[in-house]
């Protein structure tokens, strides 16, 4: 595991969950992968308009001295493999499953280039060719337009608003979120996910139900999966 | 920053981003922004949103207000990270601050 082997020379992994339906999911994540590090979790999404998060999985590299060195990226510390559990989908399981797992194989994590920057930054610190200064993790972040603050602004009362069981005004708002920072594929997965948490979109048949714009499936056609994460800049 | 009234305490202002109530008005690291003065110990946090250049938006039925972060430039406009407290998956709350003195890749994931 990359954690224990860099451990020794001054190295933490802290995960955030940016789950706002509670721990109990993200646990059962934690307990099969045997997680030691520090594993906290984010309900209201802060970090997403804190650090400008567009989509899961990112990562942040942070120094000694408590400076950003990299700003949000497509993180793969890890291999697919070693991210996602086994799941196994029983008979009856909806076609629009099956398509998504297709096209989800398509997506690149660049775990090769990833891994050995980050051994490379844990050897040499600020030396380490992959450590940005802080002008330039400021002008790698994300930029915020006014409707991106909008959009953030929108998320977290769609949130709470679900989250206390109204869930007609908080599809107004995460609709709302979506409109504003077309984007963010957290604040749209997040919501699809309430929606439907198997199929992430409509029930076949039942199309004009679905509340919202897009789908996973059929955003992540639009842009081709394996264009889903950015391409590393290592 | 969710509130159900235009009017916070200086106390809850100091929750709004980091914004704390001095006498010059409401200040944040080296900025301040000077507020009308009131006779109570409170501020308009529409008001003060709306010099800050940070959204304001309402849910007129349900009487809330979401105050989003200050738009135009980047989600970043420093290289020093934020702080950043969140409850473990047991809700003992974590500082990341804690693990100044490492170096620490933040990962963030979703069980969706």
């Amino acid at each position: 595991m990359l954690r224990e082997e860099l451990a020794p020379k001054g190295f933490e992994v802290v995960t955030v969950a940016l789950d706002s339906g509670g721990p109990e999911r993200p646990r059962s994540y934690h307990e099969i992968a045997g997680t030691t590090h520090p594993a906290l979790i984010d309900e209201s999404h802060l970090l997403d308009a804190l650090l400008g998060i567009v989509n899961v999985p990112q990562a942040v590299w942070i120094d000694e001295e408590g400076m950003l060195v990299r700003p949000p990226e497509a993180a793969a510390p890890q291999s697919m493999e070693e991210q996602l559990p086994n799941i196994t989908y029983p008979e009856g399981t909806p076609d629009r499953v099956w398509q998504m797992l297709e096209e989800a194989a398509k997506i690149r994590i660049y775990s090769e280039r990833y891994i050995p920057a980050l051994r490379d930054w844990v050897e040499k610190g600020a030396d380490s060719q992959y450590a940005l200064s802080p002008e330039q993790v400021v002008a790698k972040s994300q930029p915020r337009e006014a409707d991106d603050a909008r959009a953030a602004a929108s998320f977290e009362l769609g949130d709470h608003l679900y989250r206390i069981g109204e869930t007609e005004a908080a599809v107004h708002w995460f609709r709302e979120a979506h409109r504003l920072q077309p984007d963010n594929w957290t604040y749209r997965r997040q919501a699809w996910f309430f929606a439907d948490p198997l199929r992430i979109g409509p029930t076949e048949g039942a199309e004009e139900e679905w509340p919202y714009e897009g789908d996973w499936l059929t955003d992540a056609r639009k842009i081709g999966a394996e264009n889903y994460y950015d391409r590393p800049g290592l | 920053m969710l509130v159900d009234s235009p009017l916070v305490t200086a106390r809850e202002l100091g929750d709004l981003w980091g914004w704390k109530l001095k006498p010059e008005g409401a200040c944040k690291e080296d900025r301040c922004v000077a507020l009308p003065k009131r006779e109570d110990d409170k501020v308009d946090v529409l008001d003060l949103a709306g010099r800050l250049g940070m959204p304001v938006v309402h849910d007129e039925a349900r009487g809330l207000w979401a105050v989003g972060p200050e738009g135009g430039g980047r989600f970043l406009n420093s290289a020093v990270c934020p702080e950043i407290v969140l409850p473990d998956l047991d809700g003992t709350p974590f500082d990341l601050a804690s693990l100044r003195g490492k170096k620490v890749l933040l990962v963030a994931w979703a069980s969706w």
